[in-house]
């Protein structure tokens, strides 16, 4: 009736993820009690849950990146504690348990933290970039969020109700195999990853779709924003690259659920197989993760500095042409697996090929500053604290693609640090960075700037203390994953390095202090403008936070950075463009779907997971239905009439007049 | 202001920096005893020395331009319309290209130098040792002389190693971090190394792939012997102990982690070759027998 | 660079204006023409991505076509005449579905409705004989848990083969979608895509036939 599900998958006799566990289910039910009580249950449905809105969607793609960086971190935290104490003595985490903390950790933090952070900022800023209303496909947009929030959640339940996967990040074969890991941890894996990876795979049709086919009138490709760029970058990466994995992991699937032979020991299968493909698609992956960062702090350096991006179209060309390398060096991942020395070094070389264009990207990021009048705004901090921790990650990465350097620091603490250098230095950085940046467009007020401050510190020192150490310990022969060891010489260093991570823990915690300061203040921070950083693209053209529609009239776009030419313009006194010719403007409904159909992938993803028969088949036929029922609506669209969007744009160009007028009558 | 402010702190910081890394010397990759491992300490020097050639002028030039350019600087010329130089795109594009042309040169002989594959130039015989990975445990068969012995290995130094390696469970790698590269084992297939130890000495052995949960037990010594030393440990390990028979090997392929080294008088024909080909079958993972309990939480 | 340069006649009385971009083209929620490139726009490139998903499956198997631990090769299982019939099914299903959205276009019950029969009829008589195979080889004992061979056959045809049931279930619907609203230009457009689907299931059967039946029943 329940398939393998049974009371023993309560982890009653560990008391770790049993608190964890416990109190985490405590926080979510004082959450929703809360929210019920204050009555907030129908705007949050109305408003938040059902929203096509891509900026809506995206605040809340942000959002579950933000609780999701905590739950990681902690992982995170109990990994450097762990190590710390495990010297000649077995720490706190059992085995079974630490395994199954370092795979949590990697699966959260780049599939349910980085991703929907640079997703959910690319949802929002992206239309707003393009000068139009919404992306391609409003409500595959919805479900795209709620499909990654449904995998989000299979894994946080394995906590609770069985265990996660103790295989890694990546479950390599034959270890993933049923034989080697018979529990139900890899399925809860494998679950997640292909619902949210369905998620994922919608996003990148809806985004490369807009960005080609649905700008602004006058928005020519060379006129676009950076960021929109690599946007587009990222997600033909995504359609291209995630397929992919989608098919790796259902071979695995089948490996495990009806004892298909594609990756085991027995009857033929090649565990190289899944390397080559997972690592097809997980390089790509990197690439998706760091690209939108680097688009992040084109618009952070230029808008801080005053200043064009350097090098437009070599930044562009840049862009694409780590687009098409990221599908050629994924043999680097396992140089140590044999394939001889031809194909490592040709896998060494294009790697190290696909650091040209990541440098040029840095010279012209320094030459947008040179010649600039730099703000230090927390963002530009966030950019300038990138620039130099990423060239080291990059230095690194480079060794590494060296094959005999690789030899000696493949899966060592080294490698560990040097891909947290670029993930951290880039992608973290890049989405403090994006996130401080686009708040007050988000919200209509700005964050703290002092907190703000503090938080990068301790981030940027923090992350120095916690992983220098790394790249010590990896050249002193430690390899990752050890629940614990007997060197001597790698204690002092593991010690300083859990130091680290408190320190970054500080940072975060001046994060959470920043959000409810902000909260708190808000009056005091209160964008009225539209326009708190002197921006250049479109998006800082509308009010905080933009309408429901973004534009009243489609901007008319003329020239890169419109919107900083023709404000530059309006403060020397140009006369401010007529009052447009307002009409009404069509708007998608909500609709339930993205969260109907996360429902059902839910429990239809735990029901695969148990081997729960009739719940998957029930929650199949959900799904289709759920799709029937929206493919039989009549009305798609409402319409917000011309009066009521000619109120709203007028409120937004008085209050940018005002603005001018104060700035003048203080000048 | 405040990105000076940070500086300072950094270079406070320094002072204690350099004591933690002079204390502890054991810095294995960069301490080699063997050819190989030397060998690749060399191409990682010099690696990161053609690198910090550019990367250090750059973080300097970010840092000096953050710093010139801030908009309290009266003295730093405003350029808001510096967006294209020709001539700095040449540049800018060529400083990384040449970099790593020649790295790729650096990259491409070593790699064909150091591959694992290919046999250390010596005037020695090589010795022969199959490898094969278990959970949680390496055994180290010596083909020619009819030993074996687990979770130690002792070879003579001076002598070329040529190992051949094999798993006998889980994908796993092999790596002796001061001796040189590391490589992959597999069920059903077989990698090939070249090492070496240049003297007598004692040195750290690990796996470095995850393999389960008694992964962080997977190290074993390295013992480099003098040649009549080595024949003598020979000559002690055929005295005593047990035959490593398919049956022995069976139990061994169990899952389990071995308080201490064990060595076998003698070794079954062709061993090797049956685990190659799967006569004698992968280990069997976690089952009653060796997992108590454990099966029950998850799920099984 | 835009869609509405195009330019293009739509069949449904529209001529796309071709002097001059129109601001309003894209976002105008009114204008059909322009969402119903859109759509198919974005159906494309979902179907590039589904191609690369069968490329994953047709590059497993070919690394995996020879590991067939001692049990049946492709040479004893493949029965070519049973490929042929199979391959006319979704060839001639790929004629009627034509047939089908031309007449979805010009708004004729015949050609659409006899277009979709048609097209389900053989999209189904293509399943049976596949599913007729797989359970022939099954019962020989040449299942998919014989072999890493085996594993990556069931799975790359079996892939296709769920593609295609996925296709007439959605076949199905948009009978029963033109039927209770009409052509209506939302619909319009999903029998675009179904259509578009289709062809490409099509196409992906062309390279399974080649890559997996003519090569492995000669080799």
């Amino acid at each position: 009736m329940l398939g393998k599900l049974t009371w023993g998958a309560i982890p009653f006799d560990q008391p770790i993820p049993l608190f964890a566990g416990g109190f985490v289910i405590l926080v979510v039910l004082c959450v929703l009690a809360f929210i019920t009580i204050k009555g907030w249950i129908p705007y949050l449905w109305r408003e938040w849950v059902t929203s096509v809105d891509h900026k809506r969607i995206g605040v809340m793609y942000v959002t579950l990146a933000g609780v999701m960086l905590l739950r990681g971190f902690i992982d995170a935290g109990m990994m450097r504690s762990q190590q710390a104490l495990a010297f000649q003595s077995q720490g706190y985490l059992p085995p079974e348990h630490y395994n199954q903390i370092f795979s949590a950790h990697g699966t959260i933090m780049i599939f349910f933290m980085a991703m929907p952070f640079m997703i959910g900022l690319m949802n929002f800023a992206v239309p707003l970039q393009l000068g139009v209303r919404d992306v391609a496909f409003p409500t595959l947009n919805s479900v795209s969020f709620w499909l990654t929030a449904t995998g989000a959640l299979l894994v946080n339940l394995s906590l609770v109700i069985g265990e996660f996967a103790r295989t890694g990040w990546l479950p390599f074969p034959p270890l993933s195999e049923l034989t080697y890991s018979p529990g139900v941890g890899v399925d809860y894996y494998l679950w997640a990853i292909q619902i949210s990876g369905v998620g994922t795979l919608m996003t990148g049709v809806n985004f490369v779709t807009t960005i080609l086919k649905i700008h602004a009138p006058g928005m020519t490709y060379m006129r676009m924003p950076i960021f929109t760029w690599t946007a587009l970058a990222t997600n033909l990466l995504i359609v291209a690259a995630f397929p992919v994995l989608t098919a790796t992991l259902a071979m695995l699937t089948l490996d495990r659920y009806l004892g298909f032979h594609f990756f085991t020991n027995e009857g033929g299968g090649n565990m190289m197989m899944f390397m080559n493909l997972i690592w097809i698609w997980g390089h790509p992956e990197v690439y998706i993760l760091v690209l939108p960062a680097f688009g992040i702090y084109s618009e952070v350096v230029s808008t801080f500095s005053r200043k064009p991006i350097f090098g437009y179209r070599s930044m562009v060309m840049a862009t694409m042409a780590i687009c098409i390398l990221a599908f050629m060096v994924w043999l680097h991942h396992f140089f140590t697996m044999g394939a001889g020395p031809n194909v490592n070094a040709v896998f060494g070389i294009v790697s190290m090929i696909i650091a040209v264009p990541t440098g040029v990207k840095v010279f012209n990021w320094l030459f947008t500053m040179y010649g600039g009048r730099i703000v230090y705004a927390t963002p530009m901090l966030w950019a300038i604290g990138f620039m130099v921790t990423f060239v080291i990650g990059g230095l690194t990465g480079v060794l590494l693609a060296v094959p005999p350097a690789d030899f000696m620091l493949h899966n060592s603490v080294f490698l560990i640090a040097h891909f947290h250098n670029v993930i951290i230095g880039g992608v973290a950085f890049g989405a403090f960075a994006g996130y401080t940046f686009w708040f007050p467009k988000a919200f209509g007020f700005r964050l703290h700037e002092g907190w703000g401050k503090a938080a990068f510190w301790c981030w940027f020192f923090g992350f120095y203390l916690a992983f220098v150490p790394l790249y010590v310990t990896g050249l002193m022969g430690m390899t990752r994953r050890l629940q614990h060891y007997d060197v001597p010489e790698w204690h002092p260093w593991l010690l300083v390095a859990a130091f680290g991570a408190a320190v970054i823990l500080a940072g975060i915690l001046c994060q959470i202090t920043q959000l409810v300061v902000s909260i708190r203040h808000r009056e005091e921070l209160r964008d009225l403008t539209g326009d708190p950083w002197m921006g250049r693209s479109l998006e800082w053209s509308t009010s905080s936070p933009p309408p429901a529609f973004n534009f009243a009239v489609l901007p008319q776009v003329e020239d890169r950075d419109d919107y900083w030419r023709r404000a530059r313009l309006a403060e020397r006194g140009a006369a401010p463009r007529a009052e447009p010719i307002y009409k009404p403007i069509e708007v998608p409904r909500n609709s339930p779907t993205g969260f109907i159909c996360a429902f059902f992938a839910t429990f239809g993803g735990f029901g695969m997971i148990w081997q729960i028969w009739w719940l998957v088949v029930v929650c199949l036929v959900g799904a289709f239905a759920t799709f029937v029922v929206f493919a039989w609506r009549d009305r798609t669209e409402y319409e917000i009439p011309a009066d009521e969007v000619a109120r709203i744009d007028r409120a937004n160009r008085r209050a940018r007049g005002e603005a001018l007028t104060t700035a003048e009558a203080l000048s | 202001m405040i990105l000076w402010g940070g500086i300072r702190k950094a270079l406070r910081l320094a002072p204690l920096a350099a004591a933690l890394l002079l204390s502890g010397c054991d810095w294995a990759v960069l301490d080699p005893k063997g050819p190989i491992g030397d060998a690749n300490r060399q191409l990682l020097i010099d690696s990161v020395a053609i690198m910090l050639a550019i990367v250090v002028p750059t973080i300097i030039a970010i840092l000096a331009a953050a710093w010139w350019y801030r908009s309290s600087n009266v003295k730093a010329q405003y350029l808001p319309d510096f967006e294209y130089s020709g001539r700095l795109e040449l540049i800018v594009w060529a400083i990384p290209l040449l970099t790593i042309m020649l790295l790729g040169g650096v990259a491409w002989v070593g790699s064909h130098d150091l591959d694992p594959a290919r046999p250390l130039a010596s005037t020695k015989a090589p010795l022969n040792v199959q490898v094969v990975s278990l959970d949680w445990k390496w055994l180290f068969i010596y083909p020619d002389q009819h030993v074996a012995s687990v979770n130690r290995l002792v070879v003579p130094a001076g002598v070329p190693i040529h190992f051949m390696l094999t798993s006998g469970s889980v994908m796993t790698a092999f790596f002796v971090p001061q001796l040189g590269s590391m490589i992959y084992t597999m069920n059903r297939m077989q990698t090939q190394l070249h090492l070496a130890a240049d003297e007598p000495g004692n040195f750290r052995g690990l796996a470095t792939q995850l393999s389960g949960d008694g992964f962080a037990d997977m190290h074993f010594e390295v013992e480099a012997k003098t040649e009549p030393e080595f024949f003598d440990w020979l000559g002690q390990v055929r005295a005593q102990g047990e035959e490593l028979t398919p049956e022995r090997y069976i139990e061994l392929s169990k899952q389990s982690v071995l308080p201490a080294p064990i060595t076998f008088r003698a070794v079954s024909d062709g061993l090797f070759e049956k685990i190659l080909d799967q006569t004698l079958p992968p280990g069997p993972g976690p089952i009653a027998e060796t997992n108590p309990g454990a099966l029950k939480r998850m799920g099984k | 660079m835009t869609a509405f340069q195009a330019g293009a006649d739509f069949g449904d009385g529209r001529r796309e204006e071709t002097h001059g971009p129109r601001p309003e083209a894209i976002l105008d929620h009114a204008d059909p023409a322009a969402k119903r490139i859109i759509a198919g726009y974005g159906f494309w490139i979902f179907l590039l991505s589904d191609i690369i998903m069968f490329s994953a499956f047709f590059a497993t198997y070919a690394v995996l076509s020879g590991e067939t631990a001692g049990g049946p090769s492709g040479k004893d299982l493949f029965n070519l005449h049973n490929v042929a019939i199979e391959t006319a099914c979704l060839l001639l299903s790929s004629f009627t579905c034509g047939v089908a959205a031309i007449g979805a276009r010009a708004h004729n019950g015949l050609m659409y409705y006899g277009g979709m029969a048609a097209t389900c009829v053989l999209g189904l008589g293509f399943l049976a004989i596949e599913i007729h195979e797989f359970t022939g080889m099954i019962a020989q004992g040449a299942g998919p848990t014989r072999s890493a061979f085996l594993s990556a056959f069931f799975t790359l045809v079996g892939c296709h083969g769920v593609h295609v049931t996925l296709g007439t279930l959605w076949l199905l619907t948009m009978i029963a979608q033109v039927f209770a609203k009409g052509y209506r230009a939302d619909i319009l457009r999903r029998v675009l895509c179904f259509a578009l689907f289709w062809h490409t299931l099509d196409i992906i059967w062309v390279a399974i036939f080649t890559v997996v039946y003519l090569l492995g029943a000669g080799a």
